[in-house]
């Protein structure tokens, strides 16, 4: 029995009619050569959220970013200016990798006046300009102007530092994200410095663990325990129904009706959730953010969490109880991806609201584990290959928009490929 | 007693500062993979009855300057709720249903 209202098909799926409600294939998720295609057809046309503003808090601020399931090292800068930049991060010289700390594999950050390559000493503004190329004098006809870093195309939303590795953009940053996603100008994102990142190699595709993330059919029977300490909350049984959904373009939303613990009766709790007030929705007490733009758009009673899917591999998770989290799902293989979470809190004043923070960072990584702990699975059931179509239910619209997505955008970059080679 | 983690009004759980006073949630989460249930058991119910009041000492200072002792106190309030997940929740160290899966924490505000 619906708990809420749907819309006038009766149902959020064929609210959509593109959709169609028939069974789903995920060859999409257990193909080597549909990722050899995905990443040209996804990764290298998108707009790829690659860090937030307050990781560069001054000018001169600087950090690395390396998505090695593309084979590309990026460096994103406040140039001396304010204005931020992102840059391949290769030596113009010999390629080197330019900016990295304890081993090329890993990343860096920091405030410089300028970037300097640990081969042969060649520097580089934080504009990318080179600056100085130790030994000129032995170069032949050497220009340094035309020797600066490869700049990539970098913008800026709601403090969501952006990149876009086609070579012309086919959309601006705010084209892309549309009115949905852009709506959300002017919440206070900027508020919540307090920042707790997680990061995990899984073992599946990156769209299986983003499909765990888009759909909450799966929290009472996989998260029982998350419901609470009593045989009346862990119940298996019970019902989930998100209150809305929305689609626009490619990007997705879901809004629940929340799970209020705050409201519950003590004998319903973890005792660390009495003592801390918090829990998996997050601290109860939440921060005067004043208003709060963009979010709720349906206006649910009761909202609980909006979870905004910004394609391909960004969900923005925000809280009723002000405080955001994000997760981004870079690919390594096929069947292996990296996983980001950055959890993100108005910084504490005192011990009893970082303990608050605290419980609820706990919590997020110890039902994660669950998530991540069922993926592997999924993915080699996948990759047994029994089944050609698996169905989905209507509270898995956002799995079937998704999947649908993605692969049209991977037909569109055949179709122009082969428009290409005919000419 | 000079060399005593926690405030002395904490002696009683001081038995438990010397492995659970750790600054880090690494540090936490393998400390309580490498625990037993009986040995989490004994500092949650050592510590939980106290953790209210010790959470109002440490309000006693400003967050960003905790004397050593109040310090120490906040981190074993963090070692606290690490082990209540094993003790209220889980009843094992590890996650149910975590599998083979591994999440690592890699920035986190101090103290």
């Amino acid at each position: 029995m619906a708990r809420f209202p749907r819309p006038p098909e009766g149902t959020w799926t064929e609210h959509y009619p593109g959709l169609g409600t028939g069974p789903v294939a995920f060859e999409d998720s257990v193909s080597p050569a549909f990722y050899e295609l995905e990443r040209e057809a996804v990764f290298k046309r998108a707009w790829l959220n690659v860090g937030r503003l307050e990781q560069l808090p001054r000018n001169g601020s600087y950090f690395s970013k390396n998505l090695p399931g593309l084979r590309v090292s990026l460096v994103v800068t406040r140039d001396r200016d304010g204005r931020v930049r992102a840059f391949h991060n290769v030596c113009r010289h010999r390629g080197n990798k330019l900016v990295w700390e304890g081993t090329p594999r890993d990343e860096a950050r920091g405030n410089a006046r300028q970037l300097v390559c640990k081969y042969h000493d060649w520097r580089y503004g934080l504009d990318g300009a080179c600056r100085y190329v130790h030994q000129e004098g032995e170069f032949f006809d050497i220009d340094k102007g035309k020797l600066g870093l490869a700049p990539v195309h970098c913008d800026v939303f709601a403090g969501f530092v952006f990149v876009n590795l086609d070579r012309e953009p086919r959309w601006t940053l705010r084209e892309y994200l549309g009115p949905m996603v852009g709506a959300l100008d002017g919440y206070p994102f900027d508020r919540m410095t307090e920042r707790y990142s997680f990061r995990a190699e899984n073992d599946s595709n990156w769209k299986i663990f983003i499909d765990a993330f888009q759909e909450y059919y799966h929290v009472p029977p996989l998260h029982t325990h998350q419901l609470g300490p009593t045989p009346e909350a862990q119940n298996p049984e019970y019902e989930f129904e998100a209150a809305h959904y929305q689609i626009d373009g490619p990007h997705r939303m879901v809004t629940t009706s929340g799970t209020h613990k705050h409201r519950w009766p003590a004998e319903h709790l973890y005792p660390a959730e009495a003592l801390t007030r918090s829990g998996s929705t997050g601290p109860w007490d939440a921060p005067d953010l004043g208003e709060l733009p963009g979010v709720n758009p349906s206006g649910v009673e009761r909202w609980g969490i909006d979870n905004f899917q910004v394609f391909p591999n960004l969900e923005i998770l925000i809280y009723e109880r002000n405080w955001f989290v994000t997760y981004r799902y870079w690919p390594t293989s096929h069947n292996t991806h990296v996983f980001e979470g950055d959890l993100h809190f108005v910084p504490a004043t005192c011990a009893r609201e970082r303990l608050a923070h605290e419980y609820a960072a706990l919590t997020f990584k110890e039902y994660g584990l669950q998530d991540c702990g069922t993926l592997d699975g999924t993915q080699m059931g996948l990759e047994q290959r029994v089944f050609d179509e698996f169905p989905l239910g209507d509270q898995e619209i956002l799995v079937r928009q998704f999947h649908k997505t993605v692969g049209e955008w991977v037909d569109a970059y055949e179709r122009e490929r082969g428009e290409g080679g005919k000419r | 007693m000079s060399d005593a983690l926690l405030p002395p009004e904490f002696a009683d759980v001081e038995p438990w500062a010397a492995t659970w006073c750790l600054a880090t949630e690494p540090e936490r989460w393998a400390m309580r993979l490498a625990s037993t249930m009986d040995e989490m058991q004994a500092f949650y119910d050592a510590f939980f009855p106290r953790a209210e009041e010790a959470i109002a000492w440490c309000d006693r200072f400003p967050l960003d300057a905790l004397p050593a002792d109040a310090e120490h106190l906040l981190q074993l309030l963090h070692s606290l709720l690490m082990v209540s997940y094993a003790v209220e929740v889980w009843h094992q160290p590890e996650v149910v249903h975590g599998g083979s899966a591994v999440i690592d924490r890699i920035v986190e505000p101090r103290p």
